[in-house]
């Protein structure tokens, strides 16, 4: 079931159109990743579905139904620009943050005492926001954004700013919410993160949805049917096989070859594999599936060009 | 604890517990204070070396005149001529008074000579000797038996007793002095504090949109809830320190009057802070100005004025604290603000101008139709409370500021709600009533 979706939403700027009815759907329980080029609209979607600003024509459903002013008290939003107030104490701000957000005083110190403990900032609890680096501040605002558990969470570029060891920290803490069952909406251009964490994507390009789906139905659905193998050169060799499969490239090294083959598009895999296996003794066989960067890259520069 | 409930805690304790803030509280009624008796003390200080000034008189008759005050020393030259020093001045001698003839007939033969600027204070203390003495000089050629007594007589300093009519038939005394200073500090604090505080809430609408937390706060908080506390945490702020002002204020005057009862007269520090205050002579040199200064300021009803000004000032304050949260939403930089703030400005201005007119002539059109405008009445009304205007009018001017207040409140609370989320280009005033419309 989707936990929240968008029909036909349009906004218009004063002189650009930022969405012209997206449509995406964002299933209950899993991550969702909100893709596109910088200005493509994302922000503004998510400002949408926050109810931040509103849309000029198209609905945001929630739940199944119309989204309701009290809706957003049940996501947790991580902005792209962070904010918090720069003067307060870390954790007295992160205490009146969770106040605002529902939470008794006691509930509330307690969840945060054991997140900062779990991000190893307990340090910081009586430092101002404005002596930590911008990693740790990001850290406080990611705590702040899901201490109440919210349903729904919207990451916004959760990953800038963070050193390689923190950000694989936050993936997990991610996948961790989505096994916790919170639906996760994040937008990002870290393609590489997309592949590992996102169930669903949407690409948003020059507003418009130019891509959405499952991401292992996406990647292949870009597929190019061609494959890499490798096999022993001694004693056999392999023919190309009119019908089934034509030959583009092969390297012979020290007895191994490595040839990159077209598979015709009615061909199964398995029946491939078959008649390569009767031809040669084969070591590897792999298809070229893109990764979603080469998928992103494509995308938008193929939209852009057809479009300019 | 309810959202808005925490906001104002929130705000206020930030606030209350900063240091500049303690330090203008407990500061300000000390420099109050000594506003007030510093100048008393230092007039209790004698001035160092005394000047010398050197009279040279042909006639003879002046120079015996001149007594030795705590800053010149008078000394009678006889042998050298005005001349001679101009050859040869003398470093020990400030300034040389030169009497040639007699001055009844000849009022221009005294002439005083120094290398420096001659002081007011020099000149002075010469102009008066010579004035009183040619004068009863003067009086004598008349030849009329008891002149000088009959002259000191008729001097009288006169200073009318203003007499207030209670309705049972009792009387009290009043002093218009009193009443327009009691009310003149109170215009000045409500002005200050609405611009102080004002600003203070367009501070805190900026930073929480330039920084975004807005956007994070918009997930658990309702906008106008936002802005009301603010607006609420920030007002007790004030309150608070009206509050302390006030309390230190009268302990540390009543202090010093117990301090200066030991070194100078009860009169001479009543004076003094009269003076200080520019009331200068009411009621003085009378026996009993003590009992009478009290009871004048018996006749003040303070608990009146007291709730009045506490009224007025939240109404005042929400009234252009509100305008203040509206400007703050629309903007995005600090720059930006002066624009929209000088309106605002100009009414403040206009109100304590207003306010100040109105003293001469409390119960005059400009007086009352300024104390019914919402924008001018919390200040202007100040200044006409201790004057005792009808309770109709008192009524009035807070239904329609009260009014306003709340309807300015609501209408800010929609700029409020579209402009803290709007980022990028800067409004103008067309545009922000645009956002008055938005569902």
């Amino acid at each position: 079931m989707n936990f929240l979706e968008t029909e036909d939403v349009v906004k218009q700027y004063a002189n650009h159109l930022a969405l012209d009815k997206v449509s995406i759907q964002v299933p209950e329980g899993q991550i969702f990743g909100l893709l596109g080029p910088n200005g493509a609209g994302k922000t503004t979607l998510i400002r949408i579905i926050n109810r931040i600003t509103a849309p000029d024509s198209g609905r945001v459903l929630f739940n199944g139904r119309e989204s309701q002013p009290d809706d957003i008290y049940q996501i947790g939003y991580l902005p792209e620009e962070r904010g918090l107030y720069k003067k307060m104490k870390v954790g007295e701000q992160a205490i009146y943050l969770a106040q605002l957000k529902g939470l008794s005083y006691q509930e509330a110190r307690k969840r945060l005492t054991s997140w900062f403990e779990k991000f190893d900032i307990m340090p910081w609890w009586n430092k101002k926001l404005e002596e930590l680096s911008k990693g740790m501040q990001q850290k406080i605002q990611f705590i702040t954004t899901i201490i109440h558990e919210p349903k729904l969470l919207i990451f916004d570029e959760p990953f800038s700013g963070f050193d390689p060891v923190n950000a694989e920290m936050l993936k997990k803490e991610i996948l961790e919410l989505k096994n916790a069952g919170h639906t996760i909406i994040f937008s990002t251009h870290n393609m590489a993160s997309v592949e590992e964490i996102c169930d669903n994507i949407a690409l948003i390009n020059r507003s418009h949805v130019v891509l959405s789906g499952n991401v292992t139905e996406v990647r292949s659905r870009f597929k190019t049917n061609n494959f890499t193998l490798k096999f022993q050169t001694e004693g056999s060799s392999i023919q190309e096989v009119p019908g089934m499969f034509s030959i583009l490239d092969n390297q012979e090294q020290s007895g191994i070859s490595e040839m990159r083959i077209h598979k015709e598009t009615e061909i199964r895999n398995s029946t491939l594999l078959t008649t390569l296996a009767g031809q040669a003794e084969i070591i590897s066989f792999t298809e070229e599936i893109p990764s979603m960067n080469d998928i992103f890259i494509n995308t938008v520069s193929g939209t852009n060009t057809t479009q300019a | 604890m309810n959202k808005i409930g925490l906001i104002i805690k929130r705000e206020y304790l930030r606030r209350v517990s900063k240091k500049s803030f303690l330090l203008l509280t407990f500061l300000t009624p000390f420099i109050f204070a000594a506003l007030v008796f510093v100048p008393l003390w230092l007039s209790t200080i004698k001035g160092d070396d005394a000047k010398q000034v050197a009279i040279i008189d042909a006639t003879g008759k002046y120079a015996p005149l001149f007594k030795n005050t705590e800053e010149y020393n008078f000394i009678t030259e006889k042998g050298s001529s005005i001349e001679e020093y101009r050859k040869n001045p003398d470093k020990e001698i400030f300034a040389f008074l030169n009497i040639t003839e007699d001055l009844l007939q000849n009022p221009s033969a005294a002439t005083l000579y120094s290398e420096k600027q001659i002081p007011l204070g020099l000149k002075n203390v010469i102009d008066e000797t010579l004035s009183n003495y040619l004068k009863d000089e003067k009086l004598e050629t008349y030849n009329i038996e008891n002149l000088k007594q009959i002259i000191a007589d008729s001097k009288i300093n006169f200073n009318i007793k203003t007499v207030k009519w209670d309705q049972d038939g009792g009387e009290k005394n009043t002093s218009a002095e009193v009443a327009s200073i009691l009310g003149m500090v109170l215009t000045l604090i409500i002005y200050m504090f609405i611009i102080m505080y004002g600003s203070m809430v367009m501070q805190g609408v900026m930073e929480e949109k330039t920084n975004r937390i807005i956007e994070v706060m918009i997930s658990s908080v309702k906008p106008f809830d936002l802005m009301m506390g603010k607006i609420i945490g920030i007002g007790f702020v004030g309150l608070t320190q009206v509050f302390l002002w006030a309390i230190l204020t009268s302990v540390l005057v009543a202090g010093s009057l117990f301090f200066f009862n030991g070194s100078a007269s009860p009169e001479d520090v009543m004076n003094a802070q009269m003076a200080a205050q520019g009331m200068g002579d009411i009621a003085a040199n009378t026996p009993n100005m003590n009992i009478q200064i009290q009871e004048v300021i018996n006749s003040i009803n303070f608990g009146m004025i007291g709730s009045c000004f506490i009224l007025y000032f939240i109404g005042g304050y929400l009234l252009y604290a509100a305008l203040f949260a509206a400007i703050g939403s629309a903007l995005e930089q600090q720059e930006d603000a002066s624009q929209f703030m000088t309106p605002i400005m100009l009414l403040m201005v206009f109100s304590l101008y207003a306010g100040i007119y109105s003293m001469n002539n409390p119960d005059g059109p400009l007086a009352f139709w300024c104390s019914m405008i919402p924008f001018t009445s919390p200040i202007v009304m100040m200044v006409r409370l201790p004057f005792d205007i009808p309770v109709w009018e008192i009524l009035l001017s807070f239904a329609l500021l009260f009014a306003s207040a709340i309807l300015i409140v609501w209408f800010s609370g929609k700029i409020y709600r579209v402009g803290i989320l709007m980022y990028g280009k800067k409004p103008d005033i067309k545009e922000m009533m645009k956002w008055l419309k938005y569902k």
